[in-house]
């Protein structure tokens, strides 16, 4: 890990939303421009802070949804409500064009793509899929032929971030392989029944471990840790398995 | 700066004077690793000091089992934002692991089965601040929470509880461990808010 890429003084940056739209019923993306941001790698997150008028404020962490080039000043963060979440509520419902918040970022060194040419393995539960989304953009941005799978787990069709851009991306990035398992609700004429990722699911639509992919899950901490485990069991490398966790919190 | 943002607030959860800054409180336990959950069985875990000039000092499940433990209930708090109040642990406390070692060095580094390190001064570790804990709530701590055993330093960031312990090394000086090499602060107290280097 670079320690030089991290040595410098995270502050607290106002970001203006310069616009804003559904990817789901319940997942809205912010599209924010931040003056000044210095960059970031896909997998990374950041902090939004907001404060009320009676001076209360509320921190949480969010995954970065866009890849960065290297030109404009932003980031794009795609945001699930969460039930009763104060933070996302706000994020989602309360939030408007041309509003402003505070951020700060990017955090994180661990769970990030550096565009290395070992295949990939992303496994997304649920709105785990944003940070592997950054990946994926990043990927098509420098044009990169490393062979990618996402298996990305949702509750039913309705639930799918990103439905349109990743069947355009599977078309057009030469390399890039996306399943979708549904676990309440399949398509109509989907070939299986709804049901939850399987040792079958990974082994068939993952790499095998001797391809020596590096492999990123991110999802509900039940969900992380089912796919981890079965991945383990199939031979993967544990040290070449990166995870990202979320539960219980808003 | 401060930017205020119309109409929030609303849900606020209530804030208490036990709740560091920028932390909000959960009835849940999230868990937080890098990687896979290692599984690790009993009879070949081991604890570890190693002292700076090399000397080992282990112990196996059965004896750590009967060393003197603790029962303790404190407050524990992730630098993703949340914190849980009362918690309830029994474990060993450091000072009892430490009893017949005789180091000058100040700095150690945590290991953990799987690969994980931290950080925490030797200061940080002793006079009744940490302990190495194997059971949550009166149950055996699970896996996932960092069972068999982890590091229980609750007056820093939980990241600071190493799971899955497995050793301690001496160190004559600092050195960022997993997280802190990845941009977190290097020693992480919540109620100074050093989440992040530089904090």
């Amino acid at each position: 890990m670079a320690r030089a890429a991290v040595s410098r003084r995270l502050t607290w940056r106002a970001a203006t939303v310069r616009e804003a739209r559904w990817e789901t019923a319940s997942a809205r993306t912010l599209v924010l421009d931040v003056p000044d941001w210095p960059g970031h790698l896909p997998g990374q997150h950041v902090d939004v802070r907001l404060t009320a008028p009676d001076g209360y404020s509320a921190q949480r962490s969010y995954s970065i949804a866009s890849s960065w080039t290297g030109d404009g000043d932003g980031v794009e963060l795609t945001v699930q409500r969460v039930e009763d979440g104060e933070v996302s509520t706000y994020l989602d419902d309360g939030l408007e064009v041309g509003q402003q918040l505070e951020l700060r970022g990017p955090v994180g060194g661990w769970f990030v793509w550096r565009n290395e040419p070992a295949p990939v393995l992303l496994v997304a539960g649920g709105s785990g899929v944003v940070p592997l989304m950054a990946m994926i953009r990043a990927r098509g941005d420098v044009r990169g032929r490393q062979p990618f799978r996402l298996v990305y787990s949702v509750r039913t069709p309705e639930d799918v971030c990103f439905a349109g851009e990743l069947a355009r991306r599977v078309r057009d990035d030469p390399g890039l392989d996306v399943h979708y398992v549904y676990t309440r609700k399949t398509p109509d004429g989907w070939p299986a029944p709804a049901g939850r990722l399987t040792v079958a699911t990974l082994n068939t639509h993952g790499w095998p471990p001797d391809f020596a992919p590096d492999v990123f899950v991110c999802g509900p901490t039940s969900f992380v840790e089912t796919a981890a485990d079965i991945l383990v069991a199939l031979g993967h490398d544990p040290k070449k398995i990166r995870t990202e966790r979320f539960g219980g919190t808003s | 700066m401060s930017i205020i943002s119309p109409g929030f607030g609303g849900r606020r959860r209530s804030s208490r004077p036990d709740l560091p800054p920028g932390q909000y409180l959960t009835r849940d336990f999230p868990v937080l690793s890098a990687g896979p959950t290692p599984r690790i069985p009993l009879d070949r875990w081991q604890f570890t000091i190693t002292d700076e000039v090399g000397k080992k000092h282990s112990w196996s499940w059965k004896e750590f089992q009967e060393l003197p433990a603790e029962d303790v209930t404190v407050d524990i708090h992730c630098v993703t934002k949340w914190s849980k109040l009362g918690t309830t642990w029994r474990g060993v406390a450091l000072d009892t692991l430490f009893e017949n070692i005789e180091t000058t060095a100040d700095y150690t580094m945590v290991h953990g089965y799987g690969g994980y390190t931290t950080n925490v001064p030797l200061e940080d570790l002793l006079d009744g601040k940490a302990w190495v804990a194997y059971k949550f709530d009166g149950e055996d701590l699970a896996p996932e929470h960092g069972g068999p055993a982890r590091l229980v330093v609750p007056h820093l960031y939980f990241w600071k509880s190493a799971k899955w312990v497995n050793g301690i090394e001496m160190l004559q000086q600092d050195e960022p461990g997993f997280w802190e090499e990845a941009g977190y602060h290097i020693y992480g107290d919540p109620w100074r808010e050093q989440r992040y280097q530089g904090d």
